[in-house]
């Protein structure tokens, strides 16, 4: 277990069993102060009973956890007077106007009437809900219920943000604008923040780290660059490249696989639909516009496979599946 | 927090380092309460944001009208009754107290009503108090917060105890004002004494209804079945359980066509002690000496135990007594359901 002083949450060990089924598996997990986290992967596969446990809603069937030295186990009030909580599907009381929900949070997290009013105001305009605020949270639509979950998680003043699944529901400009204040509270407060997501192509931008977790077992962590080269690494790098045919004014075919076949290091070079698949020991990007244009071809597209998160995604899903049939 | 005044433009290291230092009772007593955890940490917010709720919800309203008319009908017609009878009436004690026992011209008395309807009232404030939360999606957010759990419970029992005792307090203020308009007699301290004590604990019966509600919410995740299951509680006790305890004790202590005296009593005894199961029973038996002061006994008196017995009124101590069995075994019941909802709540994960 990492020491509680550098990192804001630790897990070790985490495990939850339900009868026989195992939820989370031996989770271990390191959190720098500061970080964005994502914890990535399909329905069901643990990342909600992680949360739940890191939050102390729920008690891990074995292993431990660290929330900023607090254990969630003994202490969940100290635990939760320090992480503010986005829950999936999240609810307001629907009789109560958006503001007065958050009123009755900060009641709860004992906020002194002076401060309270001040700090809803500004967290209602920082996500947008200022001309809503005196509505009904009955009337609000999915996506603004949503916008107003997050403000009452930062109702607290939270040193650290734990949101699950924080884009479900709301639209891609949404989706845009939540991600820029997730990077504005890392950024400008210095908050750690975790969140939870199956959709990896909406939060990889913003993620400092991901985890990828599926079945209950967090199967590899890191930076998403890294970890795609990782996968690459495995067994060498995939290249798409399309190549244009200026004589012809048409894409070229043919001549295409013969030329980039010459490059040094590719070792295979396939037809995929409209493109090449090169396969290849190394990065061999460089190379091949030159290699094309030798033979009188434009490339007109040249991308790295494994690289975007959900190739990594994708790669690993079929990966687990492969190692659980064994 | 006090770490969370320091400006965020530091951010990182320096709050954290803030953090690191201040032990976490630091905030706690910052704010100057819960130093000894007697009451839960939350009780306050949750008491405070669900009474209310209750208050200005449309339940409320709708409640207070429907037993405020049937108490109002009630105590008016038994105030021509005894306006009737009163010169007739010797030594016509108590006057005041008749008021809310006697039943004219066919309506039932007010502690009847009261009897009846107070269940209706602890159902009507409880049933929803856990589900709701949940099918809102709001108790995931409610438990995240930095509140115990069972703050959440007895903060909402408590609201709701809170709502009974304001509705029967103003009913019972109404009430008395019109009988004493009618009758003209002004109550005696004593009088005024038993009616608080019947006003507590009919607070006391409705609360056992209020957490039974409050239990079957914890349980019954559709408020609709809550609700159902408590009124067929209620039904039981008010409607079935008289019949089947009456077969159960014929059975079990049978009567001939010409029984002994022992056979008798122990008919006796198993049909009160089989009755006092249902907490209207208990609430019946606890109320009547209360609201009237000549009722000595509760239960089968033999002629040998009244002989030589001046019938006279009991005084408000000696009324207590009598019925003090019937107020434990009631807060009992209370403790056992408010219980119930505790452990089941405590022990439950909480799922978005």
């Amino acid at each position: 277990m990492g020491s509680p002083a550098e990192y804001a949450i630790v897990a070790a060990g985490l495990t939850k069993r339900y009868g026989g089924f195992t939820a989370v598996d031996r989770l271990d997990l390191n959190l720098t102060r500061g970080e964005v986290f994502g914890l990535l992967g399909p329905n069901g596969a643990g990342k909600t009973t992680t949360i739940l446990m890191l939050l102390g809603l729920t008690e891990p069937t074995e292993g431990e956890s660290r929330v900023e030295g607090h254990d969630p186990v003994r202490d969940p009030l100290a635990v939760k007077r320090l992480v503010g909580y986005l829950p999936d599907n999240v609810g307001f009381y629907p009789n109560l106007t958006g503001r007065q929900n958050l009123r009755y949070t900060a009641d709860l997290n004992g906020l002194t009437r002076r401060e309270a009013p001040d700090r809803i105001d500004a967290l209602l305009s920082q996500v947008g809900l200022q001309e809503a605020a005196d509505k009904r949270a009955g009337t609000y639509s999915r996506g603004m219920r949503q916008r107003l979950g997050i403000a009452d998680a930062l109702v607290k003043d939270p040193r650290i943000l734990i949101l699950d699944e924080p884009t479900i529901g709301i639209d891609p400009e949404g989706v845009r604008e939540l991600l820029a204040l997730i990077r504005h509270l890392s950024h400008q407060r210095g908050m750690t923040i975790l969140l939870s997501s199956h959709l990896l192509s909406q939060v990889q931008a913003v993620c400092d780290q991901v985890g990828i977790f599926i079945r209950g077992r967090l199967i590899a962590t890191g930076p998403v660059d890294t970890l795609g080269r990782r996968i690459a690494g495995e067994d060498g790098f995939e290249i798409e490249v399309q190549a244009y045919d200026p004589r012809e004014a048409a894409p070229a075919n043919g001549a295409v696989g013969s030329s980039l076949a010459d490059i040094p290091g590719v070792r295979e070079v396939g037809a995929e639909d409209t493109m090449w698949v090169v396969h290849a020991e190394r990065d061999v990007r460089p190379l091949i516009p030159g290699a094309l244009a030798a033979h009188g071809l434009v490339a007109i597209h040249l991308r790295l496979r494994g690289q975007s998160l959900d190739d990594v995604y994708g790669q690993y899903f079929h990966g687990e599946t492969g190692v659980n049939d064994a | 927090m006090p770490e969370d005044e320091v400006p965020r433009a530091l951010a990182g290291e320096a709050a954290v380092s803030a953090g690191e230092d201040d032990p976490i009772e630091g905030p706690e007593e910052h704010r100057g309460r819960h130093k000894f955890d007697l009451v839960p940490v939350g009780v306050g917010p949750v008491l405070r944001k669900e009474l209310a709720d209750q208050l200005t919800g449309l339940r409320f309203a709708i409640l207070l009208v429907l037993i405020g008319v049937a108490a109002l009908a009630s105590v008016y017609l038994a105030g021509q009754a005894i306006k009737d009878v009163a010169f007739q009436a010797q030594g016509a004690r108590n006057v005041f107290l008749g008021l809310f026992t006697v039943s004219g011209n066919g309506l039932p008395s007010f502690v009847s009503f009261v009897s009846f309807l107070g269940p209706l009232l602890g159902i009507a404030f409880g049933f929803d108090a856990v589900n709701s939360e949940r099918s809102q999606g709001t108790l995931s957010r409610l438990v995240a917060q930095p509140i115990h759990r069972d703050a959440i419970l007895l903060g909402k029992f408590l609201a709701g105890l809170a709502t009974v005792a304001l509705t029967l307090g103003v009913l019972m203020l109404l009430v008395g004002g019109l009988g004493l308009l009618i009758v003209g007699v002004p109550p005696s301290a004593e009088e005024v004494l038993r009616l608080i004590g019947f006003f507590l604990m009919t607070v006391l019966y409705v609360g056992f209804w209020l957490a039974l509600a409050q239990a079957f919410s914890v349980v019954f995740r559709q408020a609709a079945t809550s609700a159902l299951a408590a009124i067929a509680v209620w039904l039981f006790f008010a409607i079935f359980w008289s019949l089947l305890a009456g077969l159960a004790v014929d059975a079990l202590a049978p009567q001939g066509a010409d029984p002994t005296v022992a056979q008798v009593l122990r008919h006796e005894r198993l049909s009160e002690g089989f009755g006092r199961v249902s907490p209207i029973t208990l609430y019946g038996e606890a109320t009547a000496p209360m609201l009237d002061p000549s009722v000595r006994s509760l239960g089968a008196l033999l002629p040998a135990q009244v002989d030589r017995a001046i019938a006279a009124p009991l005084a408000l101590s000696q009324s207590l007594l009598l019925v003090w069995p019937q107020i434990v075994a009631l807060v009992g019941v209370v403790l056992v359901f408010f219980g119930a909802a505790y452990v089941i709540f405590m022990r439950e994960e909480i799922r978005a």
